[in-house]
Parts: structure tokens; C-alpha cells; sequence
């Protein structure tokens, strides 16, 4: 295998007086899209903003297409998104990515962006017109459009019907085909399926680093539900 | 520094502000309203409408934006895009000179349709020129910029952000010798109101009424501009890339 995109060893994060992340070790691998499934409060923005730099943390490492989180030099390689959308609601949706495109020396694909996330025909409406769910995906749409290698998205889905969901776990499979590398987060264990590789996280500790169908045999369960249930109630985490 | 990057955060600033119709409206059409209401008020008293109404040409753009300024800047705190912002290769310094180009392009704007109003209609005098009022008045609006990006973090709420103007800007107010010379304020007040920026200001702009282009008027200035760098690099100090 070749080198993970991204290395967190021992990883001890404090939020407040509160210790959110226990030591959390893993490794996401380059070109996959990465699952980090568990319940809402167990940690997952916590390490998703580790991992791009943006929080303080007590302890332990973390590793970013070699280098160590929040160097200066993955500010172009690294597309974040927010839990909530955080775009200009003020602003069109065109004035958004082409704001976010120039502060990612992005080209000018604002067109081919917007049609890929499933908002072709609304760029020149205002984001604060649109839906809770079409703010989400200009919210991703902001983080494509530089093309960074390093794709970290929290809960991209919340709140979007089926077949937009289908859809956009289609884009992420296209964009791990090319070779980007995606980390997405989701508490709804329907996604997790999927996903190539799952890092289920709960209460800051991690109770598997492994494929879905790998995950299923080592548990016996029938689902992925079943086989979290199993692992946070009979085992230690790992 | 990248110049692009701070280019794009003005336009976008910019931007932000042209779809908000009603907010530019009342940044030209309040401080205009009020400097026909005082013209009025001192109808038969033009040497104080010259002595107010031209102090007031260096207060309004501090107060203005200010305001403008934390509220923004606050919105960017809590809606997520400051944090977005950091994880991009956008610089402080960017983000700081995007803002303040964006405002002194206001500003202008501000000050032009006021002074237009005041000096072409209202017969307000400015002996010393009018370069040295709309250079004293973007110093203020840029001093209010930096006053309000320091406060807004000190704000939890776009309530909290608004009262902190009569706390940061009242005071300045009763103290920069508008109201009473400051030669005549008690020794603390005086010595409060020699370090507080909107005074120099306000000295600033009596120099252009007397027509005096002196070291004073000089001098004004460079505090001035002084205390915006000041207010900058504090705000800018709260602007953190990594959070607890």
C-alpha cells in the first residue's frame, strides 16, 4: 500500500475542560473515500478540524500528504466544508465560488462545479434564497472548486433526498477515481456502506479502521448498524 | 501578503455591501439628513455650523464604520466563513487589507455626497482644502474599521457588537473637543481625551476651518493613523488560525 494521505497517531484533543478525542490513531489512504461514522457528540468534527489544521490539540500527531497539519504549504491541497454551510449568504452563488476560486488559485470552472453538485441553473441567485440543503452543496461546491487533492467533509448530505444523496456519493466516487482523496463524515449508517474504508468514532475513542466488508465478517453482523452496535457495546476500542 | 487575494476580499466586501441596498442608503442618506438638519438648527449661528459640521465629516465615517465593521467581521466569526477562510491560503494581513480597501472605497463615497451637500449647497467652508477633509475622514473611517474588528471579538452577538459603540465611541465623543475645547476640560479629562484617537481627528479638521496647514495638522494625522495600525495589529491578533 502506498503512503496514507493522512496519519493521526495518539491524537489527545481538550476542548474547553472537556477532553473530546482520547488518543485516536489512524490512517486514511490516498485515492479512497474515507467514512468517519459514529454518533452526533463523539468526536468527528473535532478530528476532521485537526486534520485540517484549524484546531488547537493537547497531544500526539497528525499527518497531512506528509507533512504535519495546518503547514502553510497544504492551504492550496486541502478543501474543507462545514457542518453548516459557511458561504456568503449575502452574496450570489457565483460571487461565492469565484471568491472561494480566487483564493485557491482555482481556474475559472464555476460552471462545471455548480452542474457536478446539482445547482447548473442557480448561480446568479442570492445563497440566502436557496433551500437548507442546496446552501449545503454551494458550501462543497466553494471547496471543488480549487481541485485540492484532499477532500474533508463534514456531514456533506445532511438533509438532502435520496437521489441528491445518491448523487453526490457518486461525485465522491468520481473524485476518488481521479485521485483525490476524500474524508466524509456522516452519523447515518446508511452511508457508511458507502464508503471504501470506515473509522467508526464514538465518546473520542475509535472502534474500527477497516473496510465495510471487513468490518461485517470480524463482527457477524448482518448491516453496519449491527456491526457498530456490536463493537461499541462487546469490545474495547481498538 | 498576497495583493490578488486582498483584491478579491474587497470586491467581495464590496459585493457584499452592494446587495445590501438599505445599508448604503442610510450610510449616505443619515450623515446628509443630519448636516442639513444642523445647518438649520444653526441658522443664525454659521460659525458653529462650521465648527460642528466639519468635526462631524471625521466622525461620521468612524462611527459608521465601525459599526459596519463588527457587525461584519462578527458575521465571519460565527457563520463559519473566517474559520473556512483560515484553512485557505489566505493571509491575516489579506483579510485586513481587503476590508479596509473595501471601506475607504465606502468612505469616499460617504464623504463625497456629504461634502458635495455641505460644502455646494450648505455653505459650509473648508479654507484648507477639501483633500485634507477626505483625508482626514478616510483616516477616521479606517480607525473605525480597526476599532470595530477589535471589538467584534469581544462580541458573542450582533447585540453585543452594536452596544459596544456607545461604549467605545461616546466616550471618544464627549471627549475630543467638540462639545468643550479640551483646554478647558479638568486635568484627567483632558489627559483621557489626549489619548483617545477621535481627538486628533477632530483637531484635524478645526486646522482646515482656521485654513492652517501646519506641523499640527501633521501631526493629527500620523496619531491618527497611528492608532489605526495599533487597533490593527490587535485586532489582528485576535484572528486566530487554530482554535480551542
Amino acid at each position: 500500500m502506498t503512503e496514507p494521505a493522512i496519519a493521526v497517531e495518539d491524537l489527545v484533543v481538550h476542548r474547553g475542560n472537556r477532553q473530546v478525542l482520547f488518543g485516536v490513531s489512524c490512517a486514511v489512504p490516498a485515492g479512497r473515500v474515507t467514512g468517519l461514522l459514529g454518533p452526533s457528540g463523539g468526536g468527528k468534527t473535532t478530528l476532521l478540524r485537526a486534520i485540517v489544521g484549524v484546531q488547537r490539540i493537547r497531544s500526539g500527531t497528525v499527518t497531512v500528504l506528509g507533512r504535519p497539519a495546518g503547514d502553510p504549504a497544504l492551504r492550496t491541497r486541502i478543501g474543507y466544508v462545514t457542518q453548516a454551510p459557511s458561504v456568503y449568504t449575502d452574496l450570489s452563488v457565483r460571487d461565492n465560488l469565484r471568491y472561494f476560486a480566487a483564493l485557491t488559485s482555482g481556474a475559472d470552472r464555476i460552471d462545471q462545479v455548480l452542474a457536478s453538485v446539482g445547482l447548473p441553473d442557480r448561480a446568479a441567485d442570492r445563497v440566502d434564497e436557496l433551500s437548507g440543503g442546496e446552501r449545503a452543496r454551494v458550501s462543497l461546491a466553494c471547496a471543488l472548486i480549487g481541485g485540492p487533492p484532499l477532500l474533508v467533509l463534514d456531514e456533506p448530505t445532511v438533509g438532502l433526498d435520496p437521489v441528491l444523496r445518491r448523487d453526490l456519493w457518486q461525485l465522491f466516487h468520481d473524485l476518488a477515481d481521479a485521485g483525490s482523496t476524500l474524508v466524509v463524515s456522516s452519523h447515518v449508517m446508511d452511508e457508511a456502506a458507502r464508503c471504501d474504508r470506515l473509522l467508526l468514532l464514538r465518546e473520542g475513542r475509535l472502534y474500527a479502521d477497516d473496510t465495510p466488508a471487513a468490518i461485517l465478517r470480524q463482527t457477524g453482523a448482518e448491516d453496519l448498524e449491527g456491526a457498530f452496535l456490536r463493537l461499541a457495546s462487546e469490545q474495547a476500542p481498538r | 501578503m498576497n495583493p490578488a487575494i486582498a483584491l478579491a476580499t474587497a470586491w467581495r466586501v464590496l459585493r457584499q455591501l452592494r446587495n445590501d441596498p438599505r445599508t448604503i442608503a442610510l450610510l449616505v442618506a443619515a450623515p446628509s439628513g443630519l448636516m442639513i438638519l444642523l445647518r438649520y438648527v444653526y441658522d443664525g449661528s454659521p460659525q458653529t455650523f462650521d465648527r460642528i459640521g466639519l468635526s462631524l465629516l471625521g466622525i461620521f465615517p468612524l462611527v459608521t464604520m465601525f459599526l459596519v465593521t463588527s457587525v461584519a467581521m462578527l458575521r465571519e466569526r460565527t457563520t463559519g466563513t473566517l474559520e473556512r477562510l483560515f484553512t485557505t491560503r489566505l493571509a491575516k494581513l489579506d483579510l485586513l487589507v481587503g476590508y479596509a480597501l473595501a471601506f475607504a472605497v465606502t468612505t469616499c463615497v460617504q464623504v463625497g455626497v456629504v461634502s458635495l451637500i455641505a460644502f455646494g449647497w450648505l455653505g459650509l467652508d473648508a479654507p484648507a482644502g477639501l483633500a485634507w477633509v477626505l483625508a482626514l475622514a478616510l483616516a477616521s473611517a479606517l480607525l473605525g474599521m480597526a476599532l470595530g474588528l477589535l471589538t467584534s471579538a469581544f462580541a458573542a452577538t450582533e447585540f453585543q457588537a452594536v452596544q459596544f459603540l456607545p461604549a467605545v465611541v461616546l466616550p471618544q465623543f464627549l471627549l475630543c473637543g467638540l462639545l468643550t475645547p479640551r483646554s478647558q476640560m479638568v486635568d484627567v479629562l483632558r489627559w483621557l481625551s489626549n489619548v483617545l484617537p477621535m481627538s486628533y481627528a477632530v483637531e484635524g479638521l478645526a486646522r482646515v476651518r482656521q485654513g492652517v496647514v501646519d506641523a499640527v495638522l501633521i501631526r493629527d494625522l500620523v496619531v491618527v493613523t497611528g492608532c489605526i495600525v495599533l487597533a490593527l495589529a490587535l485586532g489582528a491578533a485576535t484572528l486566530r488560525r487554530q482554535t480551542s
